[in-house]
C-alpha cells in the first residue's frame, strides 16, 4: 500500500484574525496527484503557505500531519528539507542573487550529503533546463528579477524537478501562460518520478488536460464542497461553481 | 578577551592575537621627540624628517575634522597610542625566513597560499612595518617597482620626493597630518610607461598589539598608458582597549592609466579606521576605488579621486556594514576639473542590531569643466528597527552643462523573500546572508574571485544568529 504523505483533518486557519479556511480533510498518499479548483479567496492559495509554513497564516484548529508527523513541529526550511516544496504563484525576486547559485545552493540544503557533486548537479541541470526549453542564460540572472511571468514559473518548475520534492505543491503554476508555455510547464510536471505526490491548485482545468489528475477537489469559501475524480474538473469547467455553491 | 567584547564582536575569526615580541617598542604617546626618533630609526633623508615635523605640528594644532562622528572621534586617547613597534629585524623575501610566530598568523589568513595562486606581488605589514614582501620576476623586468614604504625611501628616494604629499598634502586634516609625522610601512608602486599588471598586488596589513597606531603610507603611481590592480586587506586582534589605523593612500594615474585600488577592511571593533585616500587622473586615465568596509568600532573613509584632465574617469564603489557598536561613516568625493570626465558612485550599506551606516560625499564640477557626467546611488538596507541609515549627498556644481544623476534608497528584507528562500530549504540566517550577499553583489563581483568568495562568506558568519 502506497505511503501516507499528508493528512490534513478538520484542519482551519485565519491570516491577521480572519477564518480563511473553514475544515477541510485530505489525504494525500504516495504518487497520488490531487487538485484543488476554486474561484479566487476561496482559500487555495492559503492552504499553501500554510503547508508551507508561512508566519502570516495560523492553524487554529484541526490537524496537519507530514509522513506521520505533526507539520508544527517542522519550520519552513525544515519542511523544504523534508521533501515538500511549494511552486509559487508570485515568486519573490532576489537582487544579486544569480539562479545558477541559488539552484546549487538549495539542492545542497535540501539533499544534504546525499547531494549530487557539482559535475552531475551540471549535468542534470542541462537535463532538466533542455527539458523546460530553458535557456543557460537564466543561470546567470538574478532570481526572477525582470522575468516574464512564464520564466517565472518555469523557474518555479526547474527548481522543483531539481529538489526532488515528495510533495510538491504547486499554486496557480499555469496562470499567465500561453498554450506552449503550458504545454512546457505541464510535461516538467509530468516528468516527476511516479512515487512523487503532488498538490496542483488552479483556477481552470486547462492545466488538467496534460496533468492527469487522481483526485478533484473543489473549493468554496474554505471549504471543499465536492470531491471527485477528473471528471469532475470537467464539470466544474463545464457548469462553473454556481451549481456546486446551491449544493453548499 | 573579556565576555562582553565576545559579546560585541562575536565570531571574528581573525580575533587571535600572538605573543607581543617587540624588537623596538616606543613609549606610549606622542611628541616632536617621538616623530624624529621614528625618522633617524630609519635613516632618513633630512627632507623626510622635516616633513615630518612640520606635519606633527600641524597635527598638534590642527582641530578634529567638524563632520562625521565627532563624539566617537573625541574618544580616541592620542596619549595612550603606540607609535612605533618593530617585530621583525627586516623585510623578508623568503617566506621562511619570516619570524615564526608571524609568519603563523600570516598562515592562518591564507596570505602565502594567495600569493601562490593569484597575485603578482605581495607585501604583508606586521604593527609598523613590513615583514615580507615579494614581486614576480617577470614584472620586476619590465620595469615595475614595488617595494614597502620604507626600502622605496631607501632606493628611489628622488620618485617619493616628487610626489610624497603631492595629492594629500599634511594640511589636509588632522589624520593625515597624524600619518605624515609618524608613517611607517605602507606600499610604494610604480608602473612604467605602457605596462599592463595582469595579476593583483597584494598587500596585507595586521595590527597585533594593543593600543597600537598604525600608520601606513601608499604612493602610486602609474606611468602613462600602463595599468595596475593594487588589493590591500586588514585585520586585527580582538582586544577590549583600542587602536588606531590612520593610513594615506595618493594615486597618480598619468595619460591613458589605469589604477584600480580595492580594500576589504575587516578590522576587529575596536579599531578607528581613519584613512584618507585620494588619486588624481591625467588625461583618459581612469581611477577605481573599491571599498569594503567590514570592521572597525569607527571607520571614516572618503575616497576621493581629482578629474584633473579632459576625459578622465573615477569610479568609486562601497560597501559598508555596520553591526553592534559600529559606525562605518564612507562616502566619496569626486572633483571634476576638466571637461569630459566622467564618474560613477555606488554605495551600498547594511546595518544591524544598532549599528548605523552613512554615505557621505561630495561632487563638485568646476565652472571651466564643461559637459561632466556623474552618477550616484546609494543604497541602503537596514535590517532591524534599532539600526541607522544615513545619507549625506552635496553637489556642488560650477556650470549647467554637466549631466548628474542621484539615486537613493533604503530598503529593508521583506518577508516574503525570507519565506521564498526557506522554502527551498535555508534557515532563516541562511536565507538572510544570500540576501544580503545579493545586495553586495554588484560590488563582490568588482573583487578577484578568491576575495568575493571570502567576503561572502565573512558576511555569511555575521548573519549567523542575528534572527531571534
Amino acid at each position: 500500500m502506497a505511503e501516507e504523505v499528508l493528512r490534513l483533518t478538520d484542519l482551519h486557519v485565519s491570516v491577521e484574525g480572519i477564518d480563511i479556511i473553514k475544515g477541510i480533510s485530505l489525504l494525500i498518499k504516495q504518487g497520488e496527484v490531487h487538485a484543488i479548483m476554486g474561484r479566487n479567496g476561496s482559500g487555495k492559495s492559503t492552504l499553501a503557505n500554510v503547508l508551507m509554513g508561512h508566519p502570516d497564516y495560523k492553524i487554529t484548529a484541526g490537524e496537519a500531519y507530514y509522513q506521520g508527523k505533526p507539520l508544527a513541529d517542522l519550520k519552513v526550511h525544515e519542511r523544504a528539507r523534508a521533501g515538500m516544496f511549494l511552486s509559487f504563484q508570485y515568486p519573490s525576486v532576489i537582487p544579486g542573487v544569480q539562479v545558477g547559485n541559488l539552484l546549487r545552493k538549495s539542492v545542497t540544503s535540501v539533499q544534504g550529503e546525499s547531494a549530487l557533486n557539482a559535475r552531475e548537479f551540471r549535468t542534470e541541470l542541462k537535463r532538466q533546463m533542455a527539458l523546460l526549453s530553458m535557456d543557460k542564460s537564466f543561470l546567470t540572472r538574478y532570481v526572477n528579477d525582470g522575468f516574464s511571468g512564464g520564466e517565472k514559473k518555469r523557474l518555479e518548475v526547474l527548481q522543483m524537478l531539481l529538489l526532488q520534492p515528495k510533495l510538491a505543491i504547486l499554486d496557480e503554476t499555469d496562470s499567465g501562460l500561453d498554450i506552449d508555455a503550458l504545454k512546457v510547464v505541464a510535461a516538467g510536471i509530468n516528468s516527476m518520478p511516479s512515487e512523487t505526490a503532488s498538490l496542483i491548485i488552479t483556477h481552470y482545468q486547462r492545466l488538467l488536460d496534460h496533468v492527469k489528475p487522481d483526485f478533484v477537489h473543489a473549493m468554496i469559501d474554505g471549504k471543499f464542497v465536492k470531491s471527485g475524480g477528473p471528471e469532475l474538473a470537467l464539470q466544474l469547467e463545464e457548469k462553473g461553481y454556481e451549481w456546486l455553491e446551491v449544493a453548499a | 578577551m573579556s565576555d562582553d567584547v565576545q559579546d560585541i564582536v562575536g565570531d571574528y575569526r581573525y580575533g587571535f592575537h600572538d605573543p607581543e615580541d617587540a624588537t623596538i617598542r616606543f613609549d606610549k604617546g606622542l611628541s616632536e621627540q617621538v616623530v624624529r626618533d621614528i625618522s633617524e630609526l630609519k635613516n632618513e633623508p633630512e627632507w623626510m624628517t622635516d616633513i615630518r615635523v612640520k606635519a606633527y605640528r600641524h597635527f598638534a594644532e590642527r582641530a578634529m575634522p567638524d563632520w562625521g562622528n565627532c563624539q566617537m572621534l573625541n574618544a580616541i586617547d592620542f596619549d595612550a597610542i603606540t607609535y612605533f613597534l618593530r617585530s621583525s629585524k627586516g623585510t623578508e623575501n623568503d617566506w621562511e625566513d619570516v619570524p615564526e610566530a608571524i609568519k603563523n598568523t600570516f598562515d592562518r589568513l591564507g596570505i602565502p597560499d594567495a600569493e601562490q595562486k593569484w597575485l603578482g606581488g605581495v607585501t604583508a605589514q606586521y604593527e609598523s612595518e613590513a615583514v615580507y614582501h615579494s614581486i614576480r620576476e617577470d614584472l620586476e623586468q619590465q620595469g615595475v617597482l614595488f617595494f614597502d614604504m620604507d626600502s622605496g625611501l631607501r632606493e628611489h628616494p628622488e620618485i617619493i620626493k616628487k610626489y610624497f604629499c603631492s595629492i594629500v598634502p599634511y594640511t589636509d586634516n588632522k589624520f593625515a597630518a597624524l600619518n605624515t609625522a609618524v608613517w611607517s610601512g605602507g606600499s610604494f608602486i610604480y608602473v612604467p610607461k605602457g605596462v599592463h599588471v595582469e595579476m593583483p598586488i597584494q598587500a596585507y596589513f595586521r595590527i597585533n598589539s594593543k593600543n597600537m597606531g598604525q600608520f601606513e603610507r601608499t604612493l602610486i603611481i602609474a606611468d602613462e598608458g600602463s595599468s595596475i590592480h593594487y588589493i590591500e586587506g586588514c585585520t586585527a586582534p580582538t582586544y577590549s582597549t583600542e587602536s588606531l589605523h590612520s593610513a594615506v593612500v595618493e594615486l597618480i594615474a598619468m595619460e591613458g592609466a589605469s589604477i584600480r585600488y580595492s580594500t576589504v577592511q575587516n578590522w576587529s571593533v575596536n579599531v578607528y579606521n581613519l584613512v584618507t585616500k585620494r588619486g588624481i587622473a591625467y588625461k583618459n586615465a581612469t581611477i577605481e576605488w573599491v571599498d569594503g568596509n567590514i570592521g572597525s568600532k569607527l571607520t571614516m573613509k572618503y575616497p576621493a579621486v581629482i578629474l584633473k584632465g579632459e576625459g578622465a574617469h573615477a569610479e568609486i564603489i562601497s560597501v559598508a556594514y555596520s553591526g553592534a557598536g559600529q559606525h562605518q561613516d564612507a562616502g566619496a568625493k569626486i572633483h571634476h576639473l576638466a571637461s569630459n570626465t566622467t564618474s560613477r558612485i555606488l554605495s551600498k550599506s547594511i546595518c544591524k542590531n544598532g549599528g548605523r551606516s552613512s554615505y557621505r560625499g561630495l561632487l563638485r564640477v568646476s565652472p571651466k569643466a564643461r559637459n561632466c557626467r556623474s552618477k550616484i546611488v546609494c543604497d541602503a538596507l537596514v535590517l532591524d528597527s534599532n539600526s541607522q541609515s544615513d545619507t549625506y549627498p552635496t553637489m556642488e556644481v560650477g556650470n549647467s552643462s554637466a549631466d548628474l544623476e542621484h539615486e537613493a534608497s533604503v530598503s529593508k528584507v521583506s518577508g516574503d523573500q525570507l519565506f521564498y528562500l526557506m522554502c527551498r530549504g535555508h534557515s532563516e540566517d541562511e536565507a538572510m546572508g544570500l540576501i544580503v550577499n545579493g545586495f553586495f553583489e554588484p560590488f563582490t563581483r568588482e573583487l578577484p574571485m578568491e576575495y568575493a568568495v571570502e567576503l561572502n562568506r565573512l558576511l555569511q558568519l555575521e548573519m549567523e544568529g542575528s534572527i531571534g
